[in-house]
């Protein structure tokens, strides 16, 4: 595998994770429980799509095949997308929604305070603009699992029903391959094995907040959907729901 | 009118200042800290600017509100470019941009950055637009748009518009 396209493969996994939890948290328009809720995740959804258009644009230029961010997002089949299992879990109710976002946040959070270092100019630029957006979704999810979980009776069982549920979709984020071995020779991209220890920990700080269990550490990690484009069966649902009017309507335009 | 080409490229900044944002109306672009370069080449005109929020959908009206403005000047050839990086921060709003947000109703940001204090909650005064009453509370991190939270004041009760920082 070349550096180009380990790089492309790289943008493209940072890429589909944004967007497909930006199109998840998109489908909360209109039907939050309060109006600053809905609010609040749109806001979340909106940024992501964004840092996803930035990486998308990116991969568009490295790949060089004259495709666009556009024709990646809605192009593209299952397989050839390396989201993170975790975002494409679906919405179920408020604390799974949340339970979600804040297990990725986390991750998102530290990994793109590596990502600034990185010596490619445009993966950097985009991390640096992603970082300040990502503290705010970090402050809002957590916020909202220690509000819950530290709750009434029925909001903590609902908490914790949601973190035990999506615990083993959250290994897959710490998972490294050739793409990334290639990368971190040139110091494009950061080693995601110190981040586990950082991640368990906030996650304890704010779960113990919360009054919360954190679920075994050597429970069994489903993975295959950022190395390899395997998913579960909510991605084609996802896919259907998001690509119809550009795959129905090839020409059409805003 | 005089011709278009003798234009310094500081005077095309200044020219900006009459685009505004579609979302802020009070606001320039050039209020924003959202017009980073003007570079001319000969005939043609470079503007780079920079996007406040990875999501923001004003951009491209901006970019077109630029290309519109210069080509109605008299540029046949004008190029609107986005970086990314320096990455926007509040701290680019000009002291003139404040105050015409809080004139308008919005608090403007109320500290340099923030990347640590909104992670360990560290407290902040923000200043009600209405009545000038610093015992104002959050009611969410998230507003109206991506550049903005949502405050209540605690005397006068009207709740405002916060610009946060980032």
């Amino acid at each position: 595998m070349t550096i180009k396209e380990a790089l492309f493969q790289y943008t493209l996994r940072q890429g589909d994770t944004s967007l497909i939890l930006g199109h998840r948290l998109s489908e909360w328009c209109g039907h939050g429980p309060k109006l600053e809720q809905d609010i609040a995740l749109i806001n979340i959804a909106l940024d992501l799509v964004g840092q996803s258009r930035s990486y998308l644009e990116y991969a568009a230029r490295i790949e060089d095949k004259n495709r666009t961010e556009d024709d990646l997002a809605y192009h593209r089949a299952e397989r050839e997308f390396k989201n993170l299992l975790l975002v494409e879990q679906p919405n179920g109710n408020w604390g799974n929604t949340i339970m979600r976002s804040f297990y990725y946040d986390v991750f998102h959070y530290l990994f793109l305070h590596e990502l600034v270092k990185s010596k490619d100019e445009q993966i950097a630029a985009i991390a640096q603009k992603s970082l300040k957006e990502v503290t705010y979704h970090l402050k809002h999810n957590s916020d909202w699992v220690i509000r819950l979980g530290d709750g009434t009776e029925e909001s903590h069982v609902i908490m914790q029903t949601a973190a035990d549920e999506l615990w083993m979709f959250t290994g897959e984020m710490f998972d490294m391959d050739e793409v990334d071995d290639i990368l971190m020779k040139e110091g494009i991209a950061p080693d995601l094995k110190p981040l586990h220890s950082k991640w368990l920990q906030k996650v304890k700080d704010v779960f113990t907040e919360a009054t919360l269990k954190v679920p075994p550490e050597d429970a069994w990690m489903q993975s295959g959907g950022k190395l390899k484009g395997i998913h579960s069966e909510q991605m084609g649902f996802i896919l259907s729901e998001m690509q119809y009017l550009p795959r129905a309507y090839p020409d059409a335009t805003w | 009118m005089e011709n278009v080409t003798d234009y310094t490229e500081e005077q095309i900044f200044q020219e900006l200042s009459n685009v505004t944002d579609p979302e802020i109306p009070v606001l320039t672009v050039t209020d924003m800290g959202v017009v980073r370069k003007v570079d001319k080449f000969g005939e043609t005109v470079r503007v780079t600017i920079t996007p406040t929020y990875s999501g923001c959908p004003a951009m491209q009206r901006i970019e077109s509100d630029i290309k519109e403005h210069l080509e109605k000047l008299g540029f046949e050839k004008v190029e609107v470019v986005t970086v990314l990086s320096p990455a926007w921060t509040t701290d680019w709003l000009t002291d003139v941009g404040r105050k015409k947000l809080e004139e308008y109703g919005i608090a403007p940001p109320a500290e340099k950055t923030t990347d640590k204090s909104a992670l360990t909650g560290g407290k902040k005064t923000v200043r009600c637009p209405q009545c000038k009453s610093e015992n104002t509370k959050m009611i969410s991190q998230f507003g109206s748009t991506a550049c903005k939270a949502l405050y209540q004041c605690q005397d006068c009760k009207e709740p405002f518009d916060y610009f946060k920082c980032i």
